[in-house]
């Protein structure tokens, strides 16, 4: 296996059959093709990696640090650039790398922004029980109470409350590639990814079973 | 349409046979007993055809010594051997779930005189063999 990761687009979810016919449910990834733009290492970086650059853009819309660092490489003008582990020994600047390098059976994290849930009460962030609909209740969605009076005289610190929910990186770890579609560059994964459709996701192999 | 959009129509098999609700028909599906796999057959009314692309199912419905049984099969699952239409019934409704409640002769479906298009009734084309049972509900209820 030449790279440890790929950076791919969320296309949305489906589902298949497998060969027995059972249905598996599944998240449809473009996964690459990302191009090699630079190699981290060990005396340079301190540290070794590789940078892949994901989906072709005008040179227009880079700015002239970006075209610099991509013409330096000899890799086309790309929006997305994410570093993950790789083999330096095998792998070049400027080579390709796709949905090849996934295997059908192997597990993989995949890292995304999950969809922006906008300023959410205690009930959706936190699920809290809130209280009776009905009956004369006058508390509903509420939080409560939130701590003690004249002493400590201050809100505890991490007392849960209503906050800004979602939006934010999220990874999922040991997800399983059902099938994988080389020459479109496809990944089939059992189950949800975060993110919404069109949103880009870090995949990497991962160390769970 | 847009590019998982696509793939789904990859999903989909070559071809299903044209039948509608209120059809009988005799579904082939392959089974796995232990290792060795076989056919079973499954005859019955169709009540209903759900989903779209290649998440279409169909529910048919069939009296098994006076219960009555439905099965919910995946049109486009490897398992599906074959749909043969046995009979063309005349229906004024899109699911026939009403048939849950009759029985004998209020659970009779007229007979569709002339269709408006030509059914395509080649069987559907063969899969290779495959191991495991299908993923199909089945339901039985008293009636």
């Amino acid at each position: 296996m030449l790279v440890q990761g790929l950076i791919g687009q969320k296309l949305g979810m489906s589902q298949i059959y497998t060969e027995n016919g059972r249905v598996v449910p599944v998240t449809v990834i473009a996964a690459g093709p990302c191009r090699i733009a630079q190699k981290k290492t060990q005396d340079r970086d301190g540290y070794e990696a590789v940078q892949l650059s994901f989906q072709e853009i005008p040179e227009k819309k880079l700015s002239k640090a970006e075209r610099g660092h991509l013409k330096k490489a000899n890799v086309p003008f790309a929006k997305h650039l994410r570093e993950v582990k790789g083999d330096l020994k095998t792998l070049e600047v400027g080579a390709v790398v796709g949905a090849d390098q996934f295997q059908k059976g192997e597990r993989i994290d995949v890292t995304g922004i999950s969809k922006g849930k906008g300023f959410a009460g205690v009930v959706k962030l936190h699920h809290f029980a809130g209280g009776p609909e009905t009956h004369g209740s006058m508390f509903h969605r509420q939080p409560g109470s939130i701590g003690s009076s004249s002493w400590p005289s201050r809100v505890r610190k991490n007392k849960r409350l209503p906050a800004h929910m979602g939006n934010k990186q999220v990874t999922v770890l040991g997800l399983e590639v059902v099938d994988v579609r080389k020459d479109e560059n496809l990944l089939f994964i059992r189950g949800a990814v975060p993110g919404y459709r069109g949103s880009l996701v870090l995949i990497r192999r991962s160390n769970r079973k | 349409m847009n590019r998982l959009d696509r793939i789904e129509q990859g999903l989909k098999k070559a071809r299903i046979p044209v039948f509608r609700v209120g059809d009988t028909v005799r579904v082939s599906v392959k089974v796995m007993e232990g290792e060795k796999e076989r056919i079973q057959v499954f005859e019955g009314t169709v009540i209903a055809r759900k989903g779209g692309g290649h998440r279409e199912t169909a529910t048919v419905r069939k009296l098994s010594f006076g219960v009555g049984v439905e099965k919910v099969f995946p049109l486009h699952s490897p398992m599906l051997e074959k749909i043969e239409v046995v009979r063309e019934g005349r229906v004024r409704r899109a699911k026939l779930y009403y048939l849950r409640t009759k029985q004998g002769k209020a659970a009779r479906i007229a007979e569709r005189e002339f269709s408006t298009e030509v059914p395509d009734r080649r069987p559907s084309p063969v899969s290779e063999p495959e191991p495991e049972p299908e993923t199909e509900t089945v339901k039985a209820d008293k009636s």
